[in-house]
């Protein structure tokens, strides 16, 4: 139970870092990236294949969240001219061929067999303290990352994006470089997704394309949406709780009455997908509502206090 | 060599009229209310399991079939609209249709484990008897892709009908056009986004049915052709149900040509190269004569 638990717990982690990174795409940067499985498996399948060849896993990590966030900005080019939704459609499409590649050039990726014996991080220790030992690893790299990401986003830089995703034609009236602002925050998100999937790899040391559905997309959505969007806390703490409705799903499916093993699966998809859509109906916002900037609080205040609790028409 | 290509060609225009109609359903459903809807895909699911059963339980012909492939495609989509979409469409805020359509998948989703539950993960094939193929010299012709091929023509000129002739149908394009306008003019855009729905949303069962009469039902027989419908949209220009149809045509014949050259697994990658291609030449697709915002 113990050894269930933390891996249960390392999954979490995974799940806080792609939900961070889908919190700073689509939260701060106002972009929907329905593609965050492709990013993932691009991740694990660049760390697995480099670690094969004998470099280090750290490196391989960093292999696979590079690559990630380039081809993130890639797909941020390719999409520059269009409307929002079409990126919604195109960042589909991408994690779509990604899983593709992965099942067909078997050269590369072993398709649907899949790569196993990828190279543990903690390889030397016995068994049950590898696993202890990731798992503490896992909530390391999250807390670093949460806190690189806090200080970008509370950074100018942050701001001007918070600007971008609000209004772009204003923010580039006002002189902000909007592509600019979107390539960065895309890499940024992409990348930590890509992270996410390389440190995967190396957890399970097997990955398949059957482990990079869409599915793992709606979870990660679900967290962001549970936790607040636009928040890396709550992205994390979505995460977390997702993780915990899975597991929890998991057994009272198992329960359940004269239901087979497809139908206890689907059942548990049908919960997933319908905490989803109830999250955004009744608190789009989520959990943690979005901050405001030091500037806007003032103004806030300022207003708030001039009007004196009369009607702003009143007091002019 | 010539011949591979006319009959590549040929299969390309078969698949491509059947895609047209949750093509042109799903063009239909955004020119009306302004959001991407993911869950086309799910209802060419319905549409073929109640096409399914009907004609695998009562025995009835193919008409009654796509009739209810029509019927509980549009009731379901309706359903499932006004369910979990109608209420977030109510909060305007600019993010508002990238909110829906995240909402749609979650949707889809539900939808597609509601068949997987019912009917699990097994195909289920239609009971009609299985037809030789025509041969026209070398090229071959199946008789139930070309009747496919024909009823998809005869319902798409039916809704060019529609929306030409009808008076709901031109109120239709006049809210597609230019919502405040048409409520200017007196139209009630909720009563014609309603109908919308239940258009579109019956198109793509009958699509759907169609596609499992030539092949099967399963829990993903939407899913999995929802890149080359959302191509064939886009393409099209996601707004002009004429495109649409052109879309889905073009996307048809290229990812059956494709197999010329490149293996058959990656006929989806295909449409996603469709997607990427006419959006970068043309950012708001071939047949669109403005930009929507």
């Amino acid at each position: 139970m113990t050894a269930y638990l933390i891996f249960v717990a390392a999954i979490a982690g995974i799940y806080a870092l792609m939900a961070m990174g889908l919190a700073t795409i689509w939260g701060q940067g106002g972009m929907v990236n329905l593609g965050l499985v492709g990013f993932f498996a691009l991740g694990a399948y660049t760390s697995a294949l480099t670690s094969a060849h004998g470099l280090p896993v750290v490196v391989a990590w960093l292999a696979g969240a590079l690559l990630a966030g380039a081809v993130g900005v890639l797909l941020t080019l390719s999409t520059r001219r269009m409307r929002g939704d079409y990126l919604a459609i195109v960042s589909l499409g991408f994690a779509e061929v990604i899983r593709l590649v992965a099942n067909n050039e078997t050269w590369l990726t072993k398709g649907s067999d899949g790569i196993s014996g990828i190279a543990s991080p903690f390889a030397g220790a016995l068994a049950e303290y590898a696993n202890l030992l990731n798992m503490l690893m896992i909530w390391s790299v999250v807390s670093v990352v949460a806190w690189i990401l806090t200080r970008l986003l509370r950074s100018p830089y942050g701001r001007a994006l918070r600007a971008v995703r609000d209004d772009d034609i204003v923010a580039a009236v006002a002189g902000k470089r909007v592509l600019s602002y979107k390539k960065k925050t895309f890499f940024l998100g992409a990348a930590v997704t890509g992270l996410a999937g390389a440190i995967y790899a190396h957890l399970t040391s097997y990955i398949a394309p059957d482990g990079f559905v869409p599915l793992l997309t709606i979870y990660i959505f679900l967290a962001v949406t549970l936790g607040g969007y636009t928040r890396l806390k709550g992205a994390v703490i979505g995460a977390v709780a997702v993780v915990a409705l899975l597991e929890g799903t998991r057994f009272v499916a198992e329960l359940l009455p004269g239901v087979n093993a497809v139908q206890a699966s689907a059942v548990r998809e049908f919960v997933i997908a319908v905490a989803l859509i109830a999250m955004m109906q009744c608190r789009s916002e989520g959990l943690l509502k979005e901050r405001h900037d030091m500037a806007n609080q003032k103004g806030e205040e300022r207003d708030g206090g001039s009007a004196n609790g009369a009607p702003h028409v009143a007091s002019q | 060599m010539f011949t591979d290509i006319i009959q590549q060609a040929v299969n390309g225009l078969m698949l491509g009229s059947v895609v047209a109609l949750p093509a042109l359903g799903l063009t239909l459903i955004f020119s009306v209310l302004g959001s991407i809807n993911f869950s086309v895909a799910a209802q060419m699911t319905a549409g073929a399991y109640a096409g399914w059963m009907v004609n695998t339980y009562l025995g009835w012909p193919l008409v009654p079939c796509l009739i209810a492939a029509f019927v509980i495609a549009a009731g379901i989509g309706v359903a499932g609209d006004r369910i979990a979409l109608a209420p977030l469409r109510k909060k305007a805020s600019a993010s508002t249709p990238l909110m829906v359509a995240v909402v749609s998948i979650a949707l889809n989703l539900a939808l597609e484990n509601v068949f997987r539950f019912s009917f699990g993960n097994g195909l289920n094939s239609y009971n009609f008897e299985i037809a030789r193929d025509i041969r026209i010299g070398d090229i071959r012709l199946g008789p139930q892709q070309f009747r496919n091929m024909v009823i998809a023509l005869v319902i798409t000129a039916g809704l060019a009908a529609f929306f030409n002739f009808t008076r709901i149908g031109k109120a239709m394009r006049g809210v597609a056009d230019n919502p405040d306008l048409a409520r200017l003019k007196g139209i009630s855009p909720a009563n014609l986004s309603t109908m919308a729905t239940a258009i579109g949303m019956g198109l793509a069962g009958i699509g759907g049915a169609l596609l499992a009469i030539d092949t099967s039902v399963d829990p993903l027989t939407g899913s999995r052709l929802l890149l080359v419908i959302f191509a064939a949209a886009v393409v099209g220009g996601l707004g002009s149900l004429g495109g649409a149809v052109a879309g889905a045509l073009l996307v048809g014949l290229a990812s059956e040509l494709s197999l010329l050259a490149i293996p058959p697994v990656y006929q989806s990658g295909i449409a996603f190269v469709a997607i990427m291609l006419v959006l970068t030449v043309r950012p708001s697709g071939l047949f669109s004569a403005k930009t929507r915002v």
